[in-house]
């Protein structure tokens, strides 16, 4: 029966040579998505910025000057009209009202009266309408959510592995997780409560590889006692890549359908998470695995003492 | 490892069967399913207000209201007893944020006036205290040598206060939610001062955000009649506006005194009134205040009293003759609409405190279905790429981890009805990100045991080892991914708690069906077929 091997069995290629060019490369990438969180900086969505986001569908395609006027008329500070879907949605945007609560609630009733009395039979699919105290506590809420689950992975890998990989997997996580933000910056999708999801679920996939790799290193840690850690390494890159190309296409597949067809909100999580995916692969290789070969050198190898537990460890083994 | 004993077998076959049952109601619309007899499950997937459509609020209660409440209870405290006393003082106020003062005339009366004062304190019924003996209070009152008196409340008793007014605030918004008809509210606390309600199949909460933005404090006061509304108010009277029905500003003069609260009310509906035909509320009061009812309006025959709501006077009506019977009406100018809702909002109570909306998210039902038809396209095409792109790789293997696969997202689908679990939109994106993690199992599985066919052992060892070296990277990644989640969950909000839930619900399951489930499948092919390659 025919099988799909994307890559061949027995594969040697030593992606150790290209250690300090991977690193350098996704240092760059990071310190650019680090700028441009700054500089032009994120576009938050109004779960961290509070304010009003309506969509409604007219009985007629939108006359988008006259609704600008409409709304302008309100005064509610700057609003963003944008066509969505079919040419009768609309979208409608509107910044932070004050830092009073209550105002954004005020405002999105204002605007929901004023579209359905200028245009009667208008539906109004969604109201979003976040207070500025809700939105900075949405926002520590998701910071917090991210930086603890940094911490709970360096905790798990150090606890499962030896620190040297506890290290590697979180210098990966944290320029994988910057490089996220930097492509949120790029591509203006919104930042939002979804995107904490993504980014967490792209860490997932991250420590999820990093495991597997690490894995393979610290077995054949044991298995293969004399062999330069350098070599080493790669065999296990080797070992693992079709694995690791499997599952992240399984993953990869899986996320198509729903950045096809998922519709506005989903499609741009999808979005964030395809390109997420292909980050997670490559840094498995070309980053956490050299970050592992520059701590580990002189450390996770025979005679040296972080390698004494390995070797008891692998005495009990029948 | 490689053994299953026939017990194991029948149990692992029931899991899959009880999943396949349970998860059956799901498939269909809650109509049907409310036919069915009640031997069959009945429990399906609830869905999250972004797929069914339905208003989410947030509402925060105005705490600092309750507490300038106290403070100027306090001050008509220390005004009346002061008074009775013949205590001479000026200055009498709120000062800061929590505390009262005073200064006495005569200095020498200090200690008296303390005595006095103190008994404006309440008791805090303390729920963290584990002290007995000398009762808690409220207030502290210190007084200098000068004559200088302060009243402060104490931190511990404003945060009780503040408690038990969100608390009340629940009860209130629950009773006057469950007045307007709404099938499933979700209404709970959230944080310290805020009640977040969850109203499923409601696409216009105007009318809800109206009910639960007004205070609703009934009060019966009489009426002032010497003195001129347009001129400062004399001691113990306040001028109140009207509530604006009658298309011009009115001012009444009413006594701060209340006679009759809307605490004492048992029932109120919307009616019509006798005569004119107008919408009215008729209330009745409960013993204590329809006696206190009846010996106002003896005493006040031809004067005039107001019914005050939240600081609004809505009439002031001319006491014709006694009113014994413990009931009466209310008449404003109200619509049939405003009568009803003010009769809603009478017979569930005032709230101790205002309530805000800080934030409403707000789904059409339209909106919703259109969810659902990409949530399930979406699901459907994903789930035909990985199980081709897996009998493709793999082969028998890849078929058999397709399998589980299937069993899996009809196991998490029945998990979630079972656990009463709410599926959003992110959940339905955590369902399909399920669906390529959960074969991430079987691919190392495969891979492992494709490896250990290549070193040359016989099919029944290569399977056994490339599950039991697997595992434990299976388990690693799996734990890494629930404590993200479990974070997720703790720390994020709303639909996006939906992905944490089924995400983790989709992995758990996978544990059993990726590893357990096909291993059985693998040994039963190895054990008819005796193959001597594995076909990986």
């Amino acid at each position: 029966m025919y099988k799909l091997r994307l890559i061949p069995d027995n594969t040697a290629y030593p992606f150790m040579k290209g250690r300090v060019i991977g690193l350098a490369v996704s240092a760059f990438l990071s310190v650019v998505s680090v700028i441009l969180f700054f500089y032009p900086g994120l576009n938050y969505g109004i779960d961290f910025k509070g304010g009003i986001v309506i969509e409604a569908r007219l009985q007629q395609p939108a006359d988008f000057p006259a609704l600008r006027g409409l709304i302008g008329n309100l005064d509610l500070g700057h609003a963003a009209l944008q066509q969505f879907g079919s040419p009768n949605d609309v979208l409608i945007r509107l910044e932070r009202q004050g830092t009073e609560d209550a105002a954004a609630q005020r405002a999105a009733d204002k605007v929901r009266a004023t579209l359905t009395q200028a245009y009667p039979g208008t539906e109004i699919r969604r109201v979003e309408a976040v207070g500025a105290s809700v939105s900075e506590g949405l926002f520590r809420d998701g910071m917090l959510a991210m930086g603890l689950a940094l911490v709970a992975m360096l905790i798990y890998i150090w606890f499962r592995f030896e620190w040297q990989f506890g290290i590697g997997a979180i210098v990966t996580l944290v320029l994988d997780v910057t490089k996220t933000i930097g492509f949120y910056v790029i591509t203006d999708i919104q930042f939002n409560l979804v995107a904490i999801a993504a980014v967490l679920t792209i860490m997932g996939f991250s420590v999820n590889d990093k495991v597997v790799v690490y894995d393979r290193v610290r077995e054949n840690l044991r298995k293969y006692k004399s062999l330069p850690l350098r070599a080493l390494i790669d065999k296990s890159i080797n070992e693992t890549l079709n694995r690791t190309v499997n599952t992240s296409l399984t993953v990869f597949l899986s996320t198509i359908p729903l950045a096809l067809f998922g519709g506005e909100a989903v499609s741009e999580f999808a979005i964030v998470l395809l390109f997420g995916i292909v980050l997670a692969t490559s840094s498995s290789i070309f980053i956490a695995a050299p970050i592992l070969l520059f701590l580990g050198e002189n450390r996770l190898r025979r005679g040296q003492p972080a390698d004494q537990p390995e070797a008891k460890a692998a005495a009990q083994r029948p | 490892m490689m053994y299953f004993a026939p017990w194991k077998i029948a149990l692992i076959a029931l899991a899959c069967l009880a999943s396949v049952i349970f998860s059956i109601p799901s498939f269909f619309p809650a109509a049907t399913v409310a036919t069915w007899p009640n031997w069959l499950p009945k429990r399906q997937v609830s869905l999250g207000l972004d797929l069914r459509g339905g208003a989410h609020l947030l509402l925060e209660v105005d705490t600092s209201v309750v507490l300038r409440e106290r403070l100027e209870a306090i001050v008509e405290g220390a005004r009346t007893e002061l008074r009775q006393a013949r205590i001479g003082y000026t200055n009498l106020g709120v000062s800061g944020s929590n505390s009262v003062t005073l200064r006495l005339r005569d200095a020498t009366q200090t200690e008296q006036a303390r005595q006095l004062l103190i008994k404006l304190a309440l008791p805090v019924q303390s729920t963290a205290g584990i002290g007995f003996g000398a009762a808690q209070t409220d207030m502290e009152v210190n007084a200098t040598p000068d004559g200088q008196i302060r009243m402060t409340l104490s931190e511990a008793a404003l945060l009780e206060r503040a408690r038990n007014a969100v608390t009340q605030s629940i009860e209130i918004v629950r009773r006057r939610i469950d007045q307007t008809g709404v099938s499933e509210p979700t209404i709970q606390r959230q944080g310290a001062d805020r009640i977040l309600v969850q109203l499923p199949g409601v696409d216009d909460p105007e009318r809800i955000k109206r009910l639960l933005g007004t205070t609703a404090k009934l009060t019966f006061r009489m009426v002032d009649v010497g003195a001129d509304p347009n001129a400062p108010a004399p001691p113990g009277s306040e001028i109140l506006e009207g509530d604006g029905s009658q298309g011009r500003a009115e001012r009444y003069v009413v006594k701060r005194k209340v006679e009759v609260a809307g605490d004492n009310l048992v029932d109120a509906q919307a009616g019509y009134d006798q005569r004119g035909g107008q919408p009215v509320v008729n209330f009745r009061f409960d013993t204590i205040g329809g006696k206190r009812f009846a010996e106002i309006t003896q005493q006040a025959v031809g004067q005039p009293f107001a019914i005050v709501l939240d600081n609004k006077v809505l009439s002031a009506p001319v006491i014709r003759e006694p009113i014994l019977g413990g009931s009466g009406q209310i008449s404003g100018n109200f619509t049939v609409a405003g009568a009803n809702d003010l009769a809603v909002l009478l017979r569930a109570g005032a709230l101790p405190a205002p309530l805000k909306v800080v934030e409403e998210r707000t789904v059409g039902p339209d909106l919703g279905e259109d969810s659902i038809r990409a949530g399930l396209i979406s699901i459907a095409v994903a789930a035909g790429l990985v199980v081709v792109y897996m009998v493709l790789a793999y082969g028998l293997f890849g078929l058999f981890a397709d399998v589980a696969l299937l069993v899996n997202l009809v196991m998490t689908l029945a998990a979630m009805s079972l656990l009463q679990a709410t599926l959003t939109l992110p959940g339905i994106a955590g369902l399909l990100l399920t669906l390529g993690m959960s074969v991430d199992a079987n691919v190392l599985i495969n891979e492992r045991i494709r490896e250990e066919t290549k070193l040359g052992k016989s099919p029944m060892a290569a399977m056994s080892a490339g599950f039991s070296r697997a595992f434990s990277t299976i388990f690693d990644a799996n734990v890494t991914t629930l404590i993200k989640m479990a974070l997720l969950y703790a720390l994020g909000s709303g639909t996006v708690k939906g992905f944490a839930v089924t995400i983790s619900i989709g992995i758990l399951t996978s544990m059993f069906t990726a590893t357990v489930l096909v291993r059985l499948m693998m040994v039963t092919w190895l054990r008819q077929r005796r193959p001597t390659l594995l076909p990986v």
